[in-house]
């Protein structure tokens, strides 16, 4: 097991330097000028060109890449261009939010896309069974921010249920958490369901009810343990998709995490930030992963660590 | 809970007089399809006595596991239903109990095995609690006496070290051990009747031997009544008092065990019994053996590496084959027998280079080379016949394509020709042209399985590879698929690799027989050789674990207790100990 994490956190370590050299070499290449946007209009080419001296962003590729590893490595993610603060301290306070959405949504998906798998399994081909498949469809397709919109519109507008926007309460957390796991409950309900025929149909499950378990029974204890494994290793995959989705989600309900702080600094061409943001969600995909692949360990005694 | 006294002692009386336990009276079970609704079951009716065993025995689609399903109320909802008829259990009819009844009888009163260890335990539950919960749900008891009840379940199914094995999981126990666990489930409560729906028929034949010595002593030491379903007519003879022959759906014969054996009444009895190959002296082989050999293996080996740690070392090897050697002539059939995991498969895989591996192969004396080029001309004189022809076929390409795919690939003849040469290969194999347009999921069992070897013979080989070929198969069938590649064989002289688990039929079809173990041949010889005069003592012991269909035959003495295969992994460095042989006579070598 430790070795297991171990050999994990070294392959974690080579992914996350091919995410830096990648968005920094991408960020390099962009036609954009960051020194433009610090300096404004009406500089000058000689304050220009000062700027960017001291930026460092007149050296070439690879002396600013060594030099930004260079600080990396020491924990230092380096100073926002506009906003004067290191991108270490604006992270840091803008990741808990983002987190605390995250969690709102994979608690969402799964408690929404298992109950409606297992249902629309033991439903199979009745009306509800289509009628559950037709909404997760519609999760799956339904661009976020259409929902979201919608999702404000509806609830928090018209009947007034939840706040518009902000950052505080439960109240708060539901609508953008509901929004953020939409897709997933709508891909989860998907795989529950053909992974709980699949397993229904299964001779252990006959043998649980040949010793005479209830219904109830043989399904909670031991259908569900096995349909959700698949379900399980892709949690991990999640927490990629959701980095996409906090950007929109929390542009529109005006969620105070790193989404945001991420669509600011592309507007303004904000390098470290776009950099430290990128970092950090690489980081966080990796945990994931890490994180549901040891889950799977626990819940599959099948699975050998390797 | 239950009023019941189950532990009421069951003296040894006369078949007759011994009181009903269960009777299923005129029994119709149907399935309801788009084509309207279809009988499966038709107008069955029987008595089971306590303490007796009945076997039902018929072959595929004989409706005999459909019945245990109907018993114990597990008909798969919601298209196949019992349509009329009764089953009395305890004077209740157990087709019009509600399903909350019926669970209360279910697993308590009227337990159930199944055919295949392998998927019929919960994978990600621990023994213990698959085990105590099936007791707890009947009797309410504390976790701990529960613990004590499986324990001693596990203790009855001699089952070695039962306190390790309530914590380990289905897949860290082999198939006669999870067998073993099932059957532990089902007798934990003392049922009146256990149904066993093929219980041994996915086991090795030393497994298989002594389950069914435990189940004969469970069912005599609790006075269970035990419904055996099989299409093993020798595990028939060991185990009925009572057999029942069906057939599509139908009551063909009932009569006691040596009635039915001695003097069959119905003609599909007879013939039933008559296609079961039995074993005896074996047979003698005509092949010219000192001619050049079609195939020539030396020192065959193939190990697989298990790796490991944060460095991906290779921890431990799997020592599949170990320095095997053997030669198959021109007109032979050349058989390898053993027990699953004993290599057999692996040396057809060798041959065919689909393993990588070391030591020599010859093909008609020349070193068969593995690059692209030799591998496609290896292909055209080697071609396999698998186990499952269901499988074996790509279910979307009609029959004729895949008949006429490997004249593709080796770009041999013209559309017409090729066209031909399936149309001909059909007729040879028994399958009409008409039939060159369907599609593999319209045929039965054993015509897929002469398309598989209509596939074969498409390329003229000189070797045709048959790996448990004809396990899957009905006896019936598998009588007539063996005669055909017998007729085959001599009309276009191949030869046969046959591998095979089944003695009886390896002995009936083999003109040389090599008995493999770990790896390693520990005889090889002619059939009469290795059949009429078994050296190894594993031969031996695959020879007498055999059921036999003959019930007057006494049953062969106990085995050891729990036998288990050993395993073929070594740690890096160690080395297997190569046999040394020993020879009879004759080309019969036995290891010493």
């Amino acid at each position: 097991m430790l070795a297991f994490i171990v050999k994990r956190l070294i392959q974690s370590a080579l992914i996350l330097l091919g995410v830096s050299l990648i968005t920094f070499a991408l960020l390099y290449l962009l036609p954009a000028d960051p020194v433009r946007q610090i300096a404004g209009r009406s500089a000058t080419p000689e304050t220009v060109a000062n700027i960017r001296a001291q930026l460092g962003l007149d050296q070439p590729f690879i002396v600013q890449y060594a030099r930004y590893l260079g600080n990396l490595v020491q924990g230092d993610l380096g100073r926002s261009y506009l906003q004067k603060t290191e991108v270490s301290t604006l992270i840091a306070s803008r990741l808990p939010a983002s987190l605390l959405l995250m969690l709102g949504a994979i608690v969402c998906e799964l408690v929404l896309g298992i109950t409606m798998g297992v249902v629309a399994a033991l439903r199979r081909g009745t009306a509800t069974d289509n009628a559950l498949m037709m909404a997760s469809f519609i999760g799956v397709s339904a661009p976020q921010f259409v929902v979201g919109l919608l999702m404000l519109y509806v609830f928090a507008v018209q009947l007034q249920w939840f706040p518009i926007g902000g950052y505080g309460t439960l109240a708060h957390m539901v609508l953008p958490s509901i929004t953020l796991g939409i897709l997933g409950a709508g891909w989860y309900s998907r795989m529950m369901r053909s992974s709980m025929i699949d397993v229904l149909r299964q001779d252990f499950i006959r043998t649980a009810r040949a010793k005479g378990l209830g219904r109830m029974r043989v399904l909670l204890r031991h259908a569900l343990p096995n349909a959700i494994l698949p379900i399980i290793a892709m949690i991990g995959i999640d927490v990629g998709i959701f980095m996409g989705g906090i950007v929109v989600v929390e542009s529109v309900f005006g969620w105070p995490g790193i989404g945001q702080l991420a669509w600011q600094a592309i507007q303004r061409v904000d390098i470290p930030i776009i950099m430290g943001v990128t970092l950090v969600s690489a980081c966080a995909i990796v945990i994931g992963n890490l994180v549901a692949d040891i889950a799977s360990l626990f819940a599959d005694p099948r699975i050998k660590v390797r | 809970m239950s009023v019941h006294d189950k532990t009421a002692s069951v003296a040894p009386v006369a078949a007759d007089d011994r009181p009903t336990v269960l009777s299923v009276r005129n029994l119709d079970i149907s399935v309801r399809t788009e084509a309207g609704i279809l009988p499966l079951v038709q107008n069955l009716s029987f008595d089971l006595q306590r303490g007796e065993t009945l076997a039902i025995a018929g072959e595929s689609g004989s409706g005999k596991s459909l019945t245990s399903l109907a018993i114990m109320g597990l008909l798969p909802p919601p298209a196949v239903h019992v349509a009329s008829g009764e089953i009395l259990f305890d004077g209740e009819d157990l087709t019009k109990l509600p399903e909350t009844r019926l669970q209360r009888l279910r697993g308590d009163r009227i337990a159930m095995i199944f055919q295949e260890p392998m998927t019929a335990l919960n994978p990600v539950m621990r023994i213990g609690d698959q085990l105590t919960e099936a007791i707890r749900a009947h009797e309410p008891m504390s976790a701990r006496a529960a613990r004590v009840r499986a324990l001693n379940a596990l203790q009855a199914v001699r089952l070695t070290e039962p306190e390790r094995r309530l914590k380990q999981y289905p897949h860290e126990l082999s198939g006669g051990m999870r067998q073993r666990v099932v059957i532990a489930i089902a007798i934990a409560l003392r049922p009146d009747v256990m149904i066993a729906d093929e219980p041994t028929t996915a086991l090795d034949v030393t497994v298989q031997r002594e389950v069914l010595d435990l189940l004969r002593d469970l069912a005599t030491d609790m006075g269970m009544a035990l419904i055996l379903i099989t299409h093993d007519m020798g595990v028939v003879a060991e185990m009925a008092d009572r057999v029942l022959v069906m057939q599509k759906g139908q009551l063909v014969e009932q009569a006691p065990v040596h009635a039915l054996f001695s003097t069959p009444q119905m003609p599909y009895t007879q013939q039933l019994l008559s296609s079961v190959p039995r074993m005896g002296k074996g047979r003698d082989s005509t092949v010219d053996t000192s001619a050049c050999p079609l195939v020539s293996i030396r020192d065959l080996r193939v190990t697989y590496d298990l790796r490991g740690g944060i460095l991906d070392r290779v921890q431990a090897r799997v020592h599949a084959v170990e320095k095997i050697n053997f030669d198959i002539f021109v007109g032979e059939t050349f058989a390898v027998v053993g027990e699953s995991g004993c290599g057999k498969s692996t040396v057809a895989r060798a041959l065919t280079g689909l393993v990588p591996h070391q030591g020599v192969i010859e093909l008609e004396g020349k070193l068969m080379l593995r690059d692209r080029v030799s591998q496609k001309a290896n292909t055209r004189a080697m071609q396999m016949v698998f186990q499952d022809p269901m499988a074996a076929l790509n279910g979307r390409m009609t029959v004729g394509d895949l008949v006429r795919e490997p004249l593709v690939i080796h770009a041999i003849g013209t559309a017409q020709s090729r066209a031909d040469r399936a149309a001909e290969l059909f007729e040879r194999v028994g399958l009409g042209t008409d039939a060159l347009d369907r599609y593999p999921h319209e045929f039965s069992g054993g015509q897929r399985q002469r398309i598989c070897i209509a596939r074969a013979l498409a390329l003229n080989p000189k070797l045709i590879i048959a790996d448990e070929s004809v396990s899957a198969l009905d006896v019936s069938v598998q009588a007539t698929v063996l005669d055909l590649l017998q007729e085959l064989k001599a009309e276009f002289g191949m030869s046969y690799l046959f591998i095979s688990h089944d003695m009886a039929v390896v002995e009936n079809f083999a003109d040389r027989v090599a008995v493999m173990y770990l790896g390693q041949i520990v005889e090889i010889g002619s059939s009469a050789q290795v059949f009429g005069n078994p050296q190894h003592q594993y031969t031996r012991r695959l020879i007498a674990a055999a059921p036999y269909p003959d019930p007057s035959r006494p049953i062969p003495p106990r085995g050891k207790l729990a036998t288990e295969l050993k395993s073929p992994v070594l740690p890096v460095g160690q080395s297997p100990e190569i046999l040394r042989y020993q020879s009879i006579g004759e080309g019969h070598l036995v290891a010493v």
